[in-house]
């Protein structure tokens, strides 16, 4: 009879029930504390049915809301009452109702009956507890707090508001210094009986009563006045989520609090049969013997918090509808935006996704459809080739074909011949790599077999829309890897910034490019541009291109890696 | 959203329920097992039109998932559906002839049925082939959801429209009363879907699946709309404004987080596409009863008559509800 267990209880009364049989089965005296807004009738009921054990009592009942001194006062009367009718017991356990012991109690017996003169309490000072809510860290300490949280939560900031406009701060009695931590603990006689035969209790009550969350400071506050050796944990294994509340265990998490090695474990959905019926049998004993390491399960709740608070990066759906620039990233990964490269180069597609074994599409953004790789009509995710369907949501189209592809690296053409809404959106993307050789757009004019008027208003047009796009390329907004050359200088020698990009692409890929693709025949083309100028038409983003310079430009095929390792 | 507006939406909502309200004299009841109602009972609300076949199954699906009792309107069904229905334990009928459009597509009915009935209750909005997939349902009865719900202050559950169909014509296996459709349809498009948001109402608009793809490749704001809150926790002061998609007060429409975060949603498996389906829409054209003059019928009927399927090289096959969250159709956000 040396653990005695106190339990805070306000729903789920036969759940109650049926863990305090377990605790007075096992020879733990246990005292419950029932919330005054359960009605009379109830508690008579659960009263009688627990009328047949001797060593459960009830004590008087206080009403205990969240966040207010109910829940210290109903604990301090359980307490209280625990040490007067049983002289035998030594620590003093915290529960409620909807804690489940994990382990076999005479285990827990055994662990505290080895370490008599251990409270455990989690206990730690304002300043390093990271679980604070709602930014009330060491202010709960200071300010008076005489509205409700839950139900008058409009007064309560407005409160909160006017005592921080008018550097309202209450006295701290004595000069103690507040800790906090879990509200679940474990006190041993010497320390609980101290903190309330203590002659100054009745100023600590006045002033905690008015704290916020009194039931996570009173006692860990106090436990570091009196106790002799404090180990400043919670045998009672308890996850918060990202507002504070306690994650509930179900049915399915059966194997992973077998695995906690917790003493006790809350809190309790009351309809896991499963779990009820797994730890409260007297064969449980199967588990074995090791200090409690709550570690174990934290990764799961941890990640739980991260979906909750940072989502999944690029991806959008019902639940998930970031704000602008809380996306965490517009797209999920890396991809690569060629602009001007399929015209100068032939091949230029083919060779690309040798080089790097990326997925090489063609100009995704089209004007007719989307040119997936080698042509397919639809792509992973089942995204259609539509570009009707593609413009409704151009956007939403880009992000959902990378989130479609996770994995593996894409790469698109795009020219000023595409569809230039989503311009804005690749240029702040800090997952795209874009790069450009301006003015490239004019090769498959030079090659075309039109009227020279109908070229001209259409380098004059295209001309236009690439200019616009470069000046969303420069703005000081936009967050891409983003490189431009001009088409002169690209041709000076393309080996190197083709180098540079795809080193950025892949870097698996250490070997130095041996082949390069193979570029258009530019023989004639400053002539073009000179025709251009001569009716009328300025372009100036390819360049300067001699006009009498009419030696075959593109690199031979032979030709050397630009640097000998 | 100023004041101005806020008063509007207020006034539209009253208009809703006022009209709710009118409509009730439309329903008649045939069986009503009302007083059979717990508190803290889960309940379902439905409007169908000769859908006998499908009953069995979905009567069972949504039993097995901790639902106890059921609301259906019968819009002058012709097949046996009210007289099955009439028999169940559980199931609370009316009747009623009057025109499905005029009731605003049911929602002026079923409005009326849960003001009446759901106040302080989960309430769940669902057609005969929407099958509510959420979070650990493999494991955790709806229960376990609605009291979660409960607990972390949560008053409206998003589920995602997600057509399922056949690989194959759709009308290549026919389907038998009882059986679980999802047998049958059970592939469907994982990453076709675009969102904006509706400004006024706060609402998600989700289009794209397979019926934008292969039903409306020229006119994709046609689609259909994928976006849901069929569970609620219902007030009698609550109105949904155009089939489930969209509700007032328009606090409950921000199912999702804006701040980077995943709220915890769920999906409806719709499985409209069987071998009852080509019938189906034969009849809807002639009835001229469904949405924006059944535009989506009329396209159904152009496309699907000469080669009837929707299945392509990368559907998607369902497994269960982990695959739907890997795939972010859906998420635990903090449920754990």
């Amino acid at each position: 009879m040396s653990v005695g267990i106190i339990m805070l209880v306000h729903t789920a009364l036969a759940r109650a029930e049926q863990v305090a049989r377990h605790w007075a089965a096992a020879g733990c005296p246990v005292v419950i504390h029932v919330d005054k807004a359960v009605p009379r009738k109830t508690y008579a009921a659960f009263s009688a049915s627990l009328a047949d054990i001797p060593d459960v009592k009830l004590c008087v009942r206080h009403r205990c809301e969240w966040g207010t001194w109910g829940i210290v006062a109903g604990a301090q009367s359980a307490s209280e009452l625990m040490l007067k009718s049983f002289p035998d017991v030594r620590h003093v356990y915290l529960a409620s109702g909807a804690c489940l012991p994990l382990r076999p109690v005479q285990e827990l017996i055994d662990y505290l009956d080895s370490r008599p003169r251990t409270d455990f309490i989690e206990s730690a000072t304002t300043a390093d507890v990271p679980w604070t809510v709602g930014g009330l860290d060491h202010e709960r300490f200071t300010m008076r707090f005489p509205f409700s949280w839950k139900k008058h939560r409009y007064l309560f900031d407005r409160y909160v508001l006017l005592q921080r406009r008018i550097g309202y701060k209450r006295r701290i009695p004595n000069g103690i210094l507040p800790h906090m931590g879990s509200q679940w603990w474990c006190l041993t006689r010497q320390t609980l009986s101290a903190i309330l035969e203590d002659p100054e209790r009745a100023t600590y009550d006045r002033y905690f009563s008015k704290v916020w969350i009194p039931d996570e400071s009173y006692f860990q506050t106090l436990a570091r006045q009196y106790s002799t050796n404090i180990e400043s944990r919670s045998l009672t294994l308890s996850k918060f989520d990202f507002q504070g509340k306690p994650h509930i265990f179900y049915d399915d998490h059966l194997q992973l609090l077998r695995r906690s090695d917790c003493f006790v474990a809350r809190k309790i959905w009351p309809h896991a049969d499963r779990l009820y019926d797994a730890f409260l049998t007297d064969s449980a004993g199967a588990m074995k013997r090791t200090e409690p390491n709550p570690g174990k399960i934290d990764r799961i709740f941890a990640k739980a918090v991260e979906r909750r608070t940072r989502g999944r990066p690029g991806l959008y759906m019902q639940g998930r509808w970031p704000n602008d620039g809380w996306d965490n990233g517009m797209t999920s990964s890396k991809y690569s935006v060629f602009e001007g490269f399929s015209d100068l180069f032939e091949d230029f597609e083919s060779w690309l996704g040798k080089a790097t074994g990326a997925r090489v599409h063609g100009h995704l953004y089209g004007p007719e459809q989307v040119e997936y790789h080698g042509g397919q009509n639809i792509i992973n995710g089942a995204l259609s080739d539509s570009a009707a369907i593609r413009d409704y949501n151009p956007k939403g189209f880009l992000t959902n074909l990378i989130w479609n592809t996770r994995g593996e690296r894409q790469c698109f053409q795009f020219g000023p011949r595409d569809n230039q809404d989503i311009s804005w959106d690749l240029a702040k993307d800090p997952n795209a790599q874009i790069s450009v050789i301006s003015g490239a757009w004019a090769v498959p004019l030079f090659f075309s077999n039109k009227n020279f008027a109908e070229i001209r208003a259409e380098a004059a047009r295209l001309q236009r829309i690439e200019s616009q796009h470069l000046d969303v390329l420069r703005s000081p907004y936009s967050k891409a890897r983003i490189r431009i050359w001009s088409m002169a200088e690209f041709i000076e020698a393309p080996m190197e910034p083709l180098q540079t990009i795809i080193d950025e692409i892949g870097p698996k890929n250490m070997r130095r490019l041996a082949e390069a693709p193979k570029m258009v025949d530019l023989s004639g083309f400053g002539q073009f541009l000179q025709n251009l100028k001569n009716q009328g038409m300025h372009p100036y983003l390819m360049g300067d291109f001699p006009v009498t310079n009419d030696k075959n430009l593109a690199p031979r095929k032979s030709r050397k890696p630009y640097l000998v390792q | 959203m100023g004041a101005l507006q806020s008063y509007r939406l207020r006034v539209q909502r009253r208009r809703w329920r006022i009209r709710a309200f009118r409509k009730r004299r439309e329903l008649n009841s045939i069986a009503d097992r009302t007083k059979h109602i717990r508190r803290g009972d889960i309940l379902v609300f439905s409007t169908l039109r000769n859908e006998k076949i499908r009953l069995p199954f979905f009567l069972k699906y949504y039993r097995d998932i901790g639902v106890n009792h059921f609301f259906i309107v019968d819009n002058g069904s012709t097949d046996g559906s009210a007289e099955y229905l009439a028999d169940q334990p559980d199931v609370s009928l009316w009747h009623t002839e009057s025109g499905y459009k005029r009731a605003r597509f049911g929602v002026d009915w079923l409005n009326w049925l849960q003001m009446r009935y759901a106040d302080g209750h989960w309430a769940l909005v669902v057609d005969p082939d929407e099958f509510l997939v959420y979070p650990f349902c493999d494991t955790r009865p709806l229960r376990a959801l609605t009291d979660w719900l409960d607990a972390s202050s949560i008053k409206s559950f998003s589920a995602m429209l997600l057509d399922m169909y056949p690989k194959g014509r759709i009308d290549a296996e026919p389907y038998q009363a009882g059986q679980d459709p999802l047998q049958i349809a059970n592939w469907f498009d994982s990453g076709n879907y675009t969102i904006t948001k509706n400004k006024i109402f706060g609402n998600l608009w989700i289009q794209g699946g397979p019926r934008q793809r292969v039903f409306f490749p020229d006119k994709p704001a046609k689609a259909p709309a994928l976006n849901k809150i069929p569970l609620v926790k219902w007030d009698r002061k609550y109105a949904y404004v155009s089939s489930t998609h969209m509700l007032l007060p328009r606090g409950l429409n921000l199912v999702y987080d804006e701040w980077g975060g995943e709220k915890a949603s769920g999906v409806l498996l719709h499985t409209k596409f069987l071998d009852t389906f080509t019938a189906k829409a034969a009849e809807e054209l002639e009835r001229k009863q469904h949405y924006a003059a059944s535009v989506e019928y009329k396209a159904y009927a152009e496309t699907l008559q000469d080669d009837p399927e929707l299945w392509c090289k990368w559907s998607e096959k369902y497994i269960n509800w982990r695959q739907l969250e890997i795939l972010g159709l859906m998420s635990k956000g903090n449920w754990a």
